[in-house]
């Protein structure tokens, strides 16, 4: 394995430099999925059939709880990455562990967003509103929670073997999806929240 | 009981039964030759647990030519049903589940899997690698696809088929309309098959980005990886819609959501709408890399350079974009209004212009060529013509007025028969024959390989060519039989004839390569069609590690010019290369898929849940795993290489 001396850590090797690229990639793919699932989203935004619509179900509160969070635990995990390049693999690790823990949090609000719905009656089965509505909370929601154990086995490995440039650029490639995340939540929050608000 | 009950299929008759008795006997005897022969741990160790790029190809091509069969045998069932007029061979449930499934094996299952074959075995040999970029995912994406199309392919034994069209449209394939589990295969089945060819599409969009031979740029690929490069960024564009819109149809089936559904603010338009936004850029997916063989193998046998290489890039280029832009026309008796309708035709007519550029860069290749007539020369040759011919009718489709004409009846069938037999078939046959000395190190039998062209293209010509007929006449696709008084009778027998004789050249096709098995000479050399590409320069068969030494590439057809012009392409010395090891993990994986699919379709909650956890243990596993690969000697390589090259 030839190491690149003058690159980040990340982008030593050339197996590295490939998983960047191919990720990148990897999210074109999810901006694919997460556009179909907008579109989606605006035919069915005003079919409500016998349910409730978005102004009638959501609300204020929780949704800026949520979306504090996860955009600062976007805040919180570039700025692990700053410290691995830094190389603080302490700094680095506590900066990820913030991460998940408001991730986590993120996903609690999330959990009880999605129950409060359920008992206003705009359930999975209401209305085609509703069906959408869950699912492409749902999508993002699954991602987070993926996101969640992948970053935690990552936590796992730098403990163990420390900032190598393999740790570095799974590090490095869970960032990037992490603030993926994020910007499709801007996306949820603009467009289906607020627009829904109004 | 009742749990058993689910499994059974809702519409047996005797032929089901019969195919289920072959199908256990077939894996009996498969199962028992494998212990009788001990090959069991050759199979584990070369091809279940593989990385390496040739072997997952042919892995690919040997999964294609098998649900060519299977869809083969569908198609005969149908033309044999359509036949006579009030027919009684099959029923109208019969036929419905017999058409739905000859379509989705036909273009996921088989031509998929072909390209796939090409894909894997040729670009990172025509660009001078050593791999793909993924190797492992490489082998995931080999058998999710694999898993999917078996699991797709039991429906008919187990649970029943799906019957709702290979478009599946809703209402239709909701539950209220398609009652057994049919319809979960659908979802389910592809779904798997679908995140391995999106997970391949990622692999060689990197593999052609970031792996080619030093010196060769972007636009001195040759036209084959041109092709692949375009067809895959399609794929990683196009996958997730049909990912999210099988979804959508799982949860509608499975827990009642009502995206589809007919009150309650569902739509079932939107079914349609996503389908066709994935499904035509789809069989863009299919007709470029066909379009990419057709280049290599007509430049290679007119011995020209081939004509107008940028304005192929381009035209690629252009069709790819155009393909995300022309998903209505396959709808526009739906009503979505006249400006819709006008937009999608003129989008639709326009990509006849770029696909017309490319027939002329043919022919114009072909112009003062010395062209040698070896059996892919000869699929190229009809190619063209009748290729050109469904290009025509496509352009007649496209007219949203007259196509209140065409829509849903036979003319539409042979149109699109039309340009995926002649363009995909023929490219994917043709191709075989081309790559199967570097593949396997003797010739296919020209002779037996021209039969089969010319019986092909008979038999084409017989069995679509009346279709077009009875279509303009009326006769509407999927209906099951017709009176005799429609007249439809005499055309629709003259299109079963046709079908047979495709069977008898498909079955052709399968002598030509037991023939040339036993009796082909060997020692054929590594360049046995005297062609123009990296790919030939490599020893045959291809070592393990693909080159000994990287090649550097100064021009479009650096074999040729190494040959011709003296260019030298292997310069340095050996040294120790690094390989992938194999790998259990994706084989296991996708089983555990395949479960988590089975349970899916009959609902059988623990088991999800449990196999989703199997699933998600094997990514822990991965994360954890150190794997660094391993390095060839270079003593080892020069001995393998002294030892091929005595061979020649």
């Amino acid at each position: 394995m030839k190491i690149d001396h003058s690159l980040p850590l990340e982008y030593s090797t050339e197996e590295n430099r490939l998983k960047i690229f191919g990720f990148w990639i990897f999210l074109g793919a999810e901006i694919m999925l997460f556009a179909t699932l907008f579109t989606s989203y605006f035919v069915y935004e005003h079919r409500t059939g016998n349910g409730p619509s978005g102004a009638e179900i959501f609300e204020i509160t929780p949704v800026l709880m949520e979306t504090i969070l996860l955009l600062a635990s976007s805040f919180t995990i570039g700025l692990g990455i700053h410290a691995m390049r830094l190389g603080k693999q302490k700094a680095m690790m506590t900066f990820f562990s913030v991460t998940l823990v408001l991730g986590l949090g993120f996903l609690g609000f999330e959990i009880f967003e999605f129950v409060t719905y359920i008992h206003e009656g705009a359930g999975l089965s209401t209305s085609g509103f509703t069906s959408m509505l869950l699912t492409t909370l749902g999508t993002h929601g699954l991602h987070v929670t993926f996101g969640f154990f992948w970053g935690l086995s990552i936590i796992l490995q730098v403990k163990k073997r420390g900032l190598t440039p393999e740790t570095a650029n799974k590090s490095f490639i869970f960032s990037l999806y992490w603030h993926f995340l994020d910007v499709v939540w801007i996306f949820i929050f603009s467009f289906i929240y607020l627009k829904g608000m109004m | 009981m009742d749990f058993f009950d689910r499994f059974a299929v809702p519409h047996p008759s005797f032929l089901i039964y019969a195919s289920m008795v072959a199908i256990g006997l077939t894996v009996i005897a498969v199962l028992v030759g494998i212990t009788y022969f001990k090959k069991w741990d050759y199979l584990w160790r070369e091809w279940l647990t593989t990385v390496d790029h040739k072997r997952i190809g042919i892995m690919y091509l040997i999964s294609a030519l098998l649900m060519l069969f299977r869809g083969g045998v569908d198609a005969i069932m149908l033309r044999a049903q359509l036949a006579i007029p009030d027919n009684k061979l099959l029923e109208s449930q019969h036929y419905n589940e017999v058409f739905s499934t000859h379509g989705v094996v036909m273009i996921l299952f088989m031509a998929m899997p072909f390209i796939m074959f090409f894909f894997n075995f040729v670009v990172p040999l025509q660009i001078g690698a050593r791999d793909v970029a993924f190797p492992r995912l490489n082998a995931i994406s080999f058998w999710l696809f694999f898993m999917g199309a078996m699991l797709f392919n039991i429906s008919f034994v187990i649970g029943g088929s799906p019957d709702a069209g290979w478009t599946s449209y809703f209402p239709l394939a909701g539950n209220d309309f398609s009652t057994s589990v049919g319809s979960n295969y659908y979802m389910i089945a592809i779904q798997i098959a679908g995140i391995g060819t999106l997970m391949t599409g990622i692999n060689f969009i990197t593999t052609i980005f970031k792996m080619r031979a030093p010196g060769m740029k972007l636009m001195q690929m040759p036209m084959f990886t041109w092709s692949a490069l375009i067809s895959n960024l399609i794929i990683v564009f196009a996958f997730p819609v049909l990912t999210v819109l099988l979804a959508m149809g799982t949860m509608d089936r499975l827990f009642d959501t009502k995206f589809f559904a007919i009150g309650d603010g569902g739509s079932d338009m939107l079914w349609a709408n996503l389908f066709w936004v994935w499904g035509h850029p789809e069989v863009y997916i299919l007709i470029l890399p066909a379009f990419g063989l057709f280049s290599e193998i007509i430049s290679t046998f007119a011995r020209r350079n081939l004509y107008g290489y940028k304005s192929m890039v381009a035209s690629m280029v252009v069709i790819s974009a155009f393909s995300f832009f022309v998903w209505a026309h396959h709808f526009f008796t739906m009503g979505q209004g006249a400006l819709a309708n006008s937009f999608f035709s003129i989008t639709t007519m326009a990509i006849a212009v770029p696909t017309g550029v490319k027939i002329f860069n043919w022919l114009f290749t072909l112009w003062k060529g010395k062209i040698e007539f070896t059996t892919p020369m000869l699929y190229a040759m009809h190619f063209l013509p009748l290729f050109t011919l469904g290009g025509v009718t496509g352009v007649m489709l496209a007219m949203s007025a007259a196509d209140y004409q065409y829509h849903n009846t036979m003319f539409l069938v042979a149109h699109f028969h039309n340009v995926i037999i002649p363009g995909v078939v023929y490219a994917m046959l043709g191709g075989l024959t081309y790559y199967w000395p570097k593949m396997f190190g003797f010739m296919l039998n020209e002779r037996i390989g021209k039969w089969t062209v010319w019986l092909m293209s008979i038999g084409f010509v017989l069995a679509f060519i009346p279709m077009y007929i009875t279509g303009l006449d009326g006769q509407a696709r999927r209906m099951y039989t017709y009176s005799e008084a429609t007249g439809f009778g005499p055309l629709n027998m003259v299109a079963f004839i046709g079908a047979g004789i495709m069977a008898i050249s498909f079955a052709l096709l399968v002598y030509n390569i037991y023939y040339s098995v036993r009796y082909s000479p060997r020692n054929i050399g590594n360049d046995p069609w005297n062609a123009r590409t990296l790919e030939w320069a490599t020893h045959t068969p291809v070592p393990e590690y693909n080159f000994a030494v990287m090649p550097q590439v100064k021009s479009t057809e650096a074999f040729w010019d190494a040959k011709k012009n003296g260019h030298e392409i292997f310069k340095g010395k050996i040294e120790k290369i690094h390989m992938p090891n194999s790998s259990g993990l994706p084989f296991i994986m996708s089983c555990i898929f395949f479960v988590f699919g089975f349970s899916m379709i009959f609902s059988i909650w623990p088991l999800a849940i449990i196999s989703l956890l199997g699933i998600l243990g094997c990514l822990v596993y991965r994360s954890f795993e150190k794997d660094h690969g391993h390095y060839i000697p270079v003593e080892e390589i020069e001995e393998t290489e002294t030892k091929l090259r005595g061979a020649k």
